[in-house]
């Protein structure tokens, strides 16, 4: 798997009334890489999620996923959102096999893929519970499973525990570092939750807002055998630090 | 003993099957004391007895046929024509802003005013009736369902497109089951107005309905009769409300 943004663009509006929401931003990661983008509101980064899904076309520079440039949304590059995740009116193994079906695949690998991620997510027991009965960070997990249950290549989270208290998203991002070190997955994660990407990204893109721009990049070098325990240590602090001083002032200038 | 009887109170059913008593009740003690000439206000029993000659002699059943075909015709053509109108309307824009004004516009004409020209295009036959009942509950429904589109969030949408689907699934993977319980209500809503517009069409002109025997009961004096016809008709809407609200319990079992 190989994502590469060249010099992408985009703009809403035509014009003198045409506004600037991302300001060619480049990167690249490869199979097995977790990257975040960290930005607070305004630096377009829901915006940038939603033209790698191919929900929205570049204003100009290109996307290409292995080669082939990103033309419009597909199940090689899998989402989940920050709210409305699962379908209300399907089971938590129905939500699981959804994907699946719109695909075509054969009943019988249905059903057992859908038993396998259900348990890949620790959920096998709520197979039969609709989302209402299911708690927001349940409904997270069945919502990751069938994203991966539909086979893609690279897995887009916009800032998928935004809408959690504060423990269950400290679980769930142990949960998601506990599950892309299992699988090996491709992991781009949206979020402005400071600590939620220095936790699990290998590495950071900041992006500053209003256009948004990629203002640095830094490779996150910390032993994070224990989350809860690298949370705590110096060396996480400091680093939390700097990098909050520098959205901090990104956010000054615009004052 | 008071156990039982305090958790009768809490029923959800009780205080309104009270208050419903409650009217019959003082229609009873009114009639009964005779402070009222019983040819304008008839007892219970009197209406019971009109009830029971009616069934006997086939009328009423009749009547209840007659009624309820002309409103399943027009409100099933009503409900065929705004399914893909209004999903049309709530999911492309444009298609919106060509006919929206114009269902508003046409909304506030009442149905019962288009009467006098149903009868000059299509005489006094079922067709008028039925089209009375496909107008006065087309607009409703078509801008209700369209409200019910507009309002399926964007990301069961967009996660569809990401899992693989192509967009001639949206429709019925996910557009459908969203909306299916608004459209229930919807159809329960406005089977109340197809309900009502039967009654005014037959009040107006026909040779059988609910509606025709309560214009002959008057032509008679026979408020007895005038009462059962309302009795049944309010009767027969509640059944029918009452099995939208099951269809959806059972349907859209998700949504309660």
């Amino acid at each position: 798997m190989n994502l590469v943004l060249d010099a992408v663009c985009k703009r809403f509006g035509d014009g003198k009334q045409a506004q600037l929401v991302l300001d060619r931003i480049s990167l690249a990661m490869h199979t097995g890489q977790f990257l975040a983008l960290l930005g607070s509101s305004g630096s377009g980064k829901s915006t940038l999620m939603r033209l790698v899904a191919g929900l929205e076309q570049p204003s100009s520079g290109s996307i290409s996923l292995d080669g082939q440039p990103v033309r419009g949304p597909g199940s090689d590059r899998g989402m989940v959102f920050q709210k409305y995740s699962l379908y209300p009116w399907l089971t938590a193994a129905q939500n699981v096999a959804f994907g699946m079906e719109l695909q075509g695949l054969e009943r019988a690998e249905i059903r057992e893929r859908t038993g396998f991620y259900l348990e890949v997510v620790g959920l096998a027991e709520s197979a039969r519970r609709l989302p209402r009965e299911l708690s927001g960070g349940m409904q997270q997990r069945v919502a990751i499973a069938r994203a991966l249950a539909a086979n893609p290549r690279v897995l887009l989270l916009d800032e998928p525990f935004g809408a959690l208290d504060l423990q269950i998203r400290e679980s769930m991002q142990e949960f998601l570092y506990g599950l892309w070190r299992r699988t090996g997955l491709s992991v781009l994660l949206i979020t402005h939750d400071i600590d939620e990407a220095l936790l699990l990204a290998q590495q950071v893109h900041i992006l500053a807002p209003r256009p948004g721009r990629i203002v640095e990049s830094l490779t996150v070098e910390l032993n994070k055998d224990n989350l809860q325990d690298l949370r705590l240590s110096p060396a996480f602090q400091s680093l939390r630090h700097r990098v909050a001083d520098t959205l901090r002032r990104l956010d000054g200038d615009l004052a | 003993m008071l156990r039982p009887l305090r958790s009768l109170m809490r029923h959800p059913w009780t205080l309104g099957v009270a208050g419903i008593a409650l009217v019959f009740g003082l229609w009873a003690l009114l009639a009964g004391l005779q402070l009222v000439d019983k040819l304008f206000l008839p007892t219970p029993a009197a209406v019971l007895a009109a009830g029971q000659e009616s069934a006997a002699n086939g009328e009423l059943w009749s009547d209840i046929t007659a009624s309820l075909l002309r409103v399943l015709a027009g409100f099933g053509l009503s409900a065929l024509v705004a399914l893909p109108l209004g999903i049309a309307m709530g999911a492309n824009a444009s298609f919106c802003r060509l006919l929206e004004p114009l269902l508003a516009l046409l909304r506030y004409m009442p149905a019962p005013a288009f009467i006098p020209l149903l009868i000059i295009y299509f005489g006094l036959g079922e067709l008028p009736k039925v089209l009375l009942i496909f107008i006065g509950t087309l607009f409703f429904n078509t801008l209700m369902i369209m409200d019910a589109v507009k309002f399926v969030p964007r990301e069961l949408l967009e996660t569809a497109l990401t899992l693989g689907g192509k967009k001639r699934d949206l429709l019925l993977r996910v557009i459908a089951p969203f909306i299916a319980p608004q459209v229930l209500d919807a159809f329960r809503i406005n089977m109340a107005a197809a309900w009502n517009l039967v009654i005014v069409a037959e009040l107006v002109a026909a040779d059988s309905g609910l509606g025709k025997r309560i214009t002959l009961a008057q032509r008679f004096l026979r408020t007895d009769q005038i009462f059962l016809g309302l009795i049944v008709i309010g009767l027969i809407g509640l059944v029918i409300d009452l099995s939208f609200r099951l269809l959806m319990r059972r349907a859209c079992s998700w949504a309660n």
